[in-house]
C-alpha cells in the first residue's frame, strides 16, 4: 500500500454514465486487477476504483457514475489533486495464462481486464477478449481493445451489437487455456459453469478500508476466509464458493 | 520539550494513542505503512474462543462523518491468534499489546482471557462486553450491570494482567454499568464501543447492511464519547480509556480533559492508515499551543 497524490489530467464521458479519467502520479507497484482507494471531499469512506491502464506515471480509470462518490469524480477538472492509496488487493497472475487465455468483462467489469490484456499481448499470448453489455449505448473501449490486437468479441443482451445474449454465448466454441474475468456475480458464476479450464475471477464487495484492516468485505472460500480487498479481489476458480 | 507519557493501569505508555480493536487487525499489516512501535499500544482484533466468519455481507455502510459496520467479530479463534497472529506481531512490535476478548458466555470469556493472560506479547486484557453485532453475547453482557459484574468478576478470578472493560453506549445508565465493573474488580474502563445504527437503500428500500443494523463509529460519535467518558471518569476511581470518533490530536486532548488516561483511535484508521502516526506526530504541536507540558497533567482537567 502506498499513499500517493495524483493530479487529474483528463476526465471524459466515453459511454452512457461511464467516464474515463487519466491521472499523473507515482504508479509504482500497481498491477493488473488491483485497485486504488480514493479520498473524496465530504465523504467519509474512500472509494475503491479498479485500475484500467497505466503507462509510466499515468494511470487510467474507467468508472461508472453510480452514486455520490463517482458523481463527484465525474465533475473533476484537469489539475484536481486526489489523495489515493495504491497497490491494493491481489490482482491477476498473468503467469498462469497459458497460450490462449480468454479475458471476459461484463459492464464496468471490463476496465480491469484491459491492462491484463495489454500485458498478455506484450508477452506474446494469443488473447481473446469478450465484453458483455446490455445494449449498444453502454459499450466502451472497443477501439482500445482492437488496437491491442486481441480477438475482440462483444455480446449484448438486446443483440444491438455482436452476439445476442451473454458473454457465455460469445464464449461458445472457444477453448481457452485460462480465464481472467471481472463483472457482476451472476456473470462470474455463468462463466465458472460454462468453462472447464481454470481461471481467475475478480469479485466486488462493499468495503470499509480497502486494505485489510476492518474485515468488512470478507468472503468464504474453500481455503478459508478471505478479504476481497486484500487476498482478493481476484480469486482462483478452485477456491470459489458460490 | 513536552512529555506525552501516561501511566495506564501500571503500564507506562510513550503516548496515550492506541488504535482501537477492529480497525487495526493484529497490527502487523500496518508495519509497512509506518513504524508501529511509536504507538502507545495496540488493541488487537476482537478474539473469541472459536474461529468466526462473522455476519453476512454487505456489512459496511457509509454515513455522514462515519460508517456502520456489522462485521461480527470475525477472527481465527483464540488458539490461532496465539499460535499465528501474535508471533507475526511480535516480529514488528516490541511493546505490550492489548488483547480484546469476546465471548458468548461467561465460560468463553474466561477461557479466552485465561489463554491470552499467559501470552508475553499481551500487557492488558480488554474484555469486550459491548459488541453490537453478535447475538446472545457481546453487548448483552454490557447492557446489564449484574451481567457485566459477573463477567468481570469471573475473568478477574483467573487472570493476572490488568483488565480493561470495554463498554457499550447503547444503555440508559452508563455510570451504573461502569460502577458494577469497578466493583467486580476491573482495573480500567474503556468506552465507547459503537452506537447501534442503521441505513436504508432508497433504491430497493431495504437495509444496506445484511444484518439490518450495525455499529456506528467515526467523527460523528465523538461528542457522545466525550460525554460518556466525562460521566464515567467522574463516577469511578479506576482509569478510563476514551474511544469514539477520535481523529485529531485536538480530539485526544479533549478526550483526556474529559477524564481519559489513554485514547483509542478507531474508524479514522480505516480512511487514513497512518492516522495514529499523524496524531502522535502532531501531539507536541497541539500541546504547546495549549500550554501543556505533561500530557498526564490534563487528565480529567475539565470539571
Amino acid at each position: 500500500m502506498k499513499n500517493v497524490i495524483f493530479e487529474v489530467l483528463t476526465n471524459k464521458k466515453i459511454a452512457k454514465d461511464v467516464m474515463e479519467m487519466t491521472l499523473r502520479g507515482d504508479t509504482s507497484g500497481i498491477n493488473p486487477g488491483t485497485f486504488v482507494n480514493i479520498k473524496l471531499d465530504g465523504l467519509y469512506l474512500r472509494r475503491p476504483i479498479s485500475v484500467c491502464n497505466l503507462e509510466d506515471d499515468v494511470l487510467t480509470f474507467v468508472y461508472k457514475i453510480v452514486g455520490v462518490g463517482t458523481e463527484q469524480m465525474s465533475l473533476m477538472d484537469a489539475g484536481t489533486k486526489l489523495d489515493v492509496l495504491t497497490q491494493l488487493g491481489n490482482g491477476y497472475d498473468l503467469d498462469n495464462a497459458g497460450d490462449n487465455p480468454v479475458l471476459i468483462g461484463g459492464g464496468v467489469g471490463v476496465p480491469p481486464t484491459y491492462l491484463a490484456a495489454r500485458k498478455l499481448v506484450e508477452a506474446g499470448k494469443s488473447v481473446t477478449v469478450i465484453m458483455g453489455f446490455n445494449t449498444k449505448d453502454e459499450i466502451f473501449y472497443e477501439e482500445e481493445f482492437k488496437a491491442l490486437g486481441v480477438d475482440l468479441r462483444i455480446a449484448t443482451v438486446d443483440g444491438s451489437v455482436g452476439t445476442k445474449g451473454f458473454v457465455t454465448d460469445a464464449l461458445k466454441r472457444l477453448e481457452p487455456s485460462y480465464i481472467y474475468t471481472c463483472g457482476p456475480e451472476p456473470m462470474l458464476k455463468a462463466v465458472y459453469n460454462a468453462t472447464s479450464c481454470s481461471g481467475e475471477y475478480s469479485f466486488e464487495e462493499r468495503m470499509g478500508c480497502g486494505f485489510g484492516a476492518c474485515m468488512g468485505c470478507s468472503c468464504k472460500t474453500k481455503y478459508g476466509n478471505k478479504r476481497i480487498c486484500k487476498e482478493g479481489p481476484v480469486l482462483k476458480k478452485e477456491e470459489i464458493i458460490w | 520539550m513536552v512529555n506525552t507519557k501516561v501511566n495506564l493501569m501500571g503500564l507506562t505508555l510513550d503516548n496515550p494513542v492506541i488504535p482501537a480493536s477492529g480497525t487495526f487487525g493484529f497490527g502487523y499489516e500496518f508495519a509497512d505503512v509506518y513504524d508501529i512501535n511509536i504507538l502507545g499500544s495496540i488493541s488487537l482484533k476482537g478474539t473469541t474462543k472459536e474461529p468466526r466468519f462473522g455476519n453476512p455481507t454487505p456489512r459496511i455502510a457509509e454515513c455522514e462523518a462515519g460508517l456502520i459496520n456489522s462485521v461480527g467479530l470475525q477472527n481465527p479463534g483464540v488458539d490461532k491468534v496465539i499460535s499465528e497472529e501474535l508471533p507475526k506481531l511480535r516480529k514488528v512490535y516490541n511493546k505490550p499489546a492489548i488483547a480484546n476478548c469476546g465471548g458468548f458466555s461467561i465460560e468463553e470469556y474466561v477461557e479466552v482471557c485465561q489463554k491470552l493472560d499467559k501470552c508475553p506479547e499481551i500487557g492488558i486484557l480488554e474484555v469486550n462486553i459491548s459488541c453490537p453485532n453478535v447475538h446472545n453475547g457481546g453487548m448483552s453482557f454490557g447492557t446489564d450491570p449484574k451481567a457485566a459484574y459477573e463477567v468481570v468478576k469471573a475473568v478477574k478470578a483467573v487472570t493476572t494482567k490488568p483488565v480493561l472493560v470495554k463498554l457499550s453506549p447503547n444503555v440508559t445508565d452508563i455510570v451504573a454499568i461502569a460502577k458494577a465493573c469497578e466493583e467486580a474488580g476491573a482495573d480500567g474502563i474503556c468506552l465507547i464501543n459503537t452506537l447501534l445504527g442503521m441505513r436504508i437503500n432508497l433504491k430497493n428500500r431495504q437495509p444496506i447492511i445484511a444484518n439490518k443494523m450495525g455499529g456506528f463509529s467515526g467523527p460523528a460519535i465523538f461528542p457522545v464519547a466525550v460525554r460518556m467518558v466525562y460521566q464515567v471518569a467522574n463516577a469511578v476511581n479506576i482509569p478510563v480509556v476514551g474511544v469514539g470518533g477520535v481523529a485529531t490530536a485536538e480530539n485526544v486532548i479533549e478526550m483526556m480533559l474529559a477524564g481519559a488516561t489513554a485514547v483509542q483511535v478507531g474508524a479514522e484508521n480505516l480512511v487514513n492508515p497512518a492516522a495514529c502516526r499523524d496524531i502522535i506526530l502532531d501531539l507536541p504541536r497541539v500541546m504547546e499551543k495549549y500550554g501543556i507540558e505533561n500530557l498526564s497533567d490534563i487528565i480529567g482537567g475539565c470539571k
